[in-house]
């Protein structure tokens, strides 16, 4: 059982949850996540660790609403405790010998973004965030990226805020200014990484990416988590969660994400229906 | 005068086309009447060949003698001495390569049905055992345990009964590992295990469970930092291998012990569980073992109208325990023996429709004393199926040999150890199981565990 200490809204659709784990709070590292089950019967999901602090012995999670747990937990409040908690998994991102880099997130991806740029802003690195989203409502971590970053820059779908358009045409942009980068780091939805590394493969800009699949145990025990990395199986779990964006099977990966998508959204419906009636 | 029936006593069992549609348990066990008249088949012979076939010598022809006696408290007793999971192994132990195997009614008409009888007596034990808790005064020692499978809960229970405060740190959320995760109800229903796992609570045993050694904290932090005078691994064999043939990534493509844990652990199969599982129409089990059995078995509950075995060897090789073998077929599991899978096929969806496979036959002897298979040429056939499952073998997870500096193991990850004693390369640290042996038996890790009871109490005595 792991308390939470304190839960904050950062757009209708996204929470913060800072969570009581002592353990896991003095190892974690970016690029970590943790494996959490809301109830007893409940589903085992994987978040990325977005921030820990290894005083207070608290872990942060952010989490976009999108299905029956991520529901279930954010009907969560601050004392409340969840069921199960384990990590960090995963190897930590490898953050070590580079100068200037771009930090691209998309969405709630953002929230695993946001610790490494921290990360390599403390490791005296140049750092550039250019986040996407699809409106300015949805938009999180504002200020704190921006203490962290050289250069922040926002996307917006409908333009709403910030540049029109997706963050691969603020990057593109930007190398077109003649911007060269030691490494792109990409974390959002697989279609953008996708993109995002087919554009630096053109730049030969090393570039990484952060998947999150299908987990089970987290362990390395099942294989649910396995991605094709230059033609080779790799379990995201334990060989990730970060890749090289160049070698990912991106289609495999897109696909594999939607094994199980009408069942999700069944639970889901059925988990908000029940929320419904209790609170009315 | 012993009962010279050829024929041991029928184990009751569910019907096979009502049984292929739950999950309850196959076999009934033993009646009290049908339990003494298989004891009174034993001769208790005076050099006793069923006691060497048992990978931890238990006393049989003793507890047969209780049985017989209708001493049932101890006859357990007696198992006890030997073993600390006498329902489980009485269930899921491969006995007619064992025991049964060395069995002199064997030899003209039907071994004695040893391990019903260990599971008879099991059930009987535990149906009566109260709920007081076991006061063993603390020695003043501390030791911990990585892995709750039958090794860690073996080696914890000897040790807690000495007095040693032992914690047991287990990576699921569920203290049990293949008992829980991998074996299903229908053969090891889970509240047995909880029963095991309860009676070593009362023991005074610590469980925490969701604690991942190697991430969350490591060897060496237990020992230098929380005070752990020794360690017993017993992380078992918990990394599925995969065939490297194409099309293996493709949705409806499953290992056994991601198949097995949805079912099991995350109790995919009931309408209410929030883990979802493939309901498919038509499966193809890869593979012959004991782990191949339980995800055939579990898919065809699941609702399936098809489940295939397909396995490169012939009948005679099935690594299975015979009984699940008999009792797959009867609950109407297809087998393709002498068959390969080389390619799965996928829709335009990237879902599994069907593998392409070739057929074998057995040629010359292998390393492993077995007929090596070949292929056979132009015969490439087309099994149209929905949902594949892997199971062709697991391997040691390289997370503990890969955060704990100067622990040797083998090139396939196995971890090295002392075969008398259990210690590995570095002192204090001591393993078992399947995370020595790869995948084999509950007997033989549940074995392990005791061994390094006996080394670690030593151990910590001598130091
Ligand atoms: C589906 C299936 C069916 C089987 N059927 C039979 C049968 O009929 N008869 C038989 O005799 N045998 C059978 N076996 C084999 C038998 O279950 C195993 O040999 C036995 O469970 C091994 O025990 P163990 O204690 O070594 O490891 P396990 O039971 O594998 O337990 C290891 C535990 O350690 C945990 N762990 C791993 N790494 C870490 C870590 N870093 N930190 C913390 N915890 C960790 C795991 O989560 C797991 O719970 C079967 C196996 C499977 C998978
Ligand atoms: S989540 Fe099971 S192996 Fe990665």
């Amino acid at each position: 059982m792991n308390k939470i200490i304190k839960k904050k809204r950062l757009n209708d659709t996204v929470t913060l949850m800072e969570i009581e784990a002592p353990w896991i709070a003095k190892k974690a590292q970016p690029g970590q996540f943790v494996i959490l089950r809301v109830h007893e019967h409940g589903e085992r999901i994987p978040l990325t660790i977005a921030d820990y602090n290894p005083q207070a012995g608290t872990v942060t999670i952010i989490f976009q609403i999108v299905g029956a747990t991520t529901e279930q937990l954010n009907h969560l409040e601050e004392n409340d405790s969840l069921h199960d908690f384990v990590g960090p998994l995963g190897v930590p991102s490898k953050l070590d010998g580079l100068k200037k880099v771009a930090v691209i997130g998309g969405g709630v991806g953002c929230a695993i973004a946001y610790p490494i740029a921290k990360k390599l802003h403390e490791n005296g690195v140049v750092v550039h965030s250019i986040v996407g989203f699809r409106n300015k409502d949805l938009i999180i971590l504002e200020d704190e990226f921006k203490k962290v970053s050289h250069l922040y820059s926002v996307a917006t779908d409908d333009g709403s805020y910030g540049t029109k358009g997706l963050v691969t045409h603020v990057l593109e942009d930007l190398l077109k200014r003649g911007e060269q980068y030691d490494e792109v780091f990409a974390i959002g939805p697989l279609i953008m990484m996708k993109f995002v590394s087919l554009l630096t493969k053109t730049y030969q800009i090393k570039t990484t990416v952060s998947m999150n699949p299908i987990m089970i145990d987290g362990t390395g025990m099942c294989g649910c988590c396995r991605l094709s990395v230059g033609g080779v199986t790799k379990f995201a779990c334990v060989d990730g969660p970060d890749f090289d964006g160049h070698q990912v099977d991106f289609d495999t990966a897109i696909e594999r994400s939607k094994m199980y998508q009408s069942f999700e959204r069944r639970k889901r419906e059925e988990t908000c229906r029940l929320f419904h009636q209790e609170d009315n | 005068m012993a009962n010279m029936n050829l024929k041991r006593n029928p184990m009751p069992t569910q019907d096979p086309n009502v049984r292929n549609h739950n999950f309850s348990e196959v076999a009934l066990g033993y009646t009290k009447i049908q339990a003494l008249d298989e004891a009174s088949r034993c001769l208790h012979c005076k050099n006793q060949p069923c006691v060497s076939g048992c990978p931890v010598q238990i006393d049989i022809p003793s507890f047969i003698e209780k049985i017989k006696e209708e001493k049932f408290e101890e006859a357990y007793q007696v198992i006890a001495k030997s073993s600390s999971l006498p329902s489980v192994c009485g269930r899921v132990c491969p006995q007619e390569t064992q025991c049964e195997a060395k069995c002199v009614r064997g030899i003209r008409g039907e071994s004695v049905g040893i391990g019903r009888l260990e599971r008879f007596v099991a059930d009987l034990h535990h149906q009566k055992e109260t709920e007081e808790t076991m006061n063993v005064p603390f020695n003043g020692h501390k030791v911990a345990i990585i892995g709750s499978g039958p090794s860690g809960l073996a080696c914890a229970g000897d040790l807690a009964k000495q007095g040693y405060a032992v914690t047991i740190f287990e990576a699921l959320h569920l203290a049990g590992g293949v008992l829980v995760y991998g074996i299903p109800e229908f053969r090891l229903p889970k509240k047995i295990v909880q029963k095991e796992i309860d009676t070593l609570k009362k023991y005074g045993v610590d469980i925490q469970t969701n604690v991942v050694i190697g991430k969350t904290l490591s060897i060496d932090e237990l020992m230098n930092n929380q005070g752990y005078e020794a360690i017993f691994i017993a992380t078992g064999a918990g990394l599925p291998r995969f065939m490297n043939i194409p099309g293996e990534n493709l949705n409806g493509v499953y290992s056994a012990n991601e198949f097995l844990t949805r079912m099991n652990l995350m109790k995919s199969y009931e309408l209410d569980s929030e883990t979802p599982i493939q309901r498919a129409k038509k499966v193809a089990v890869v593979g012959g073992g004991n782990v191949a059995m339980d995800a055939a078995r579990s898919a065809k509950r699941l609702g399936a109208e098809e489940v295939y075995i397909v396995y490169r060897r012939s009948l005679e090789e099935l690594p299975a325990r015979k009984e699940e073998v008999e009792h797959a077929k009867e609950e109407g599991i297809i087998f393709k023996l002498l068959s390969n899978p080389i390619e799965i096929i996928g829709n335009d969806q990237n879902f599994v429709k069907g593998m392409k496979c070739v057929e074998m036959e057995l040629g010359e002897m292998d390393a492993s004393g077995r007929r090596k298979p070949v292929v056979k040429e132009d015969s490439e056939f087309f099994l149209d199926v929905d949902c594949i499952i892997m199971a062709i073998g697991t391997s040691p997870n390289p997370l503990i040999k890969s955060t704990t500096e100067g622990l040797k193991t083998q090139p396939w990850g196995g971890i090295v150890i002392d075969e008398e004693t259990g210690a590995t390369s570095r002192p204090g640290i001591f393993a078992g199981g399947d995370a020595v042996t790869g995948a084999a038996t509950v007997i033989l890790a549940m074995g392990a565990g005791k061994l390094a009871a006996k080394s670690i109490d030593q151990y910590i005595k001598n130091k």
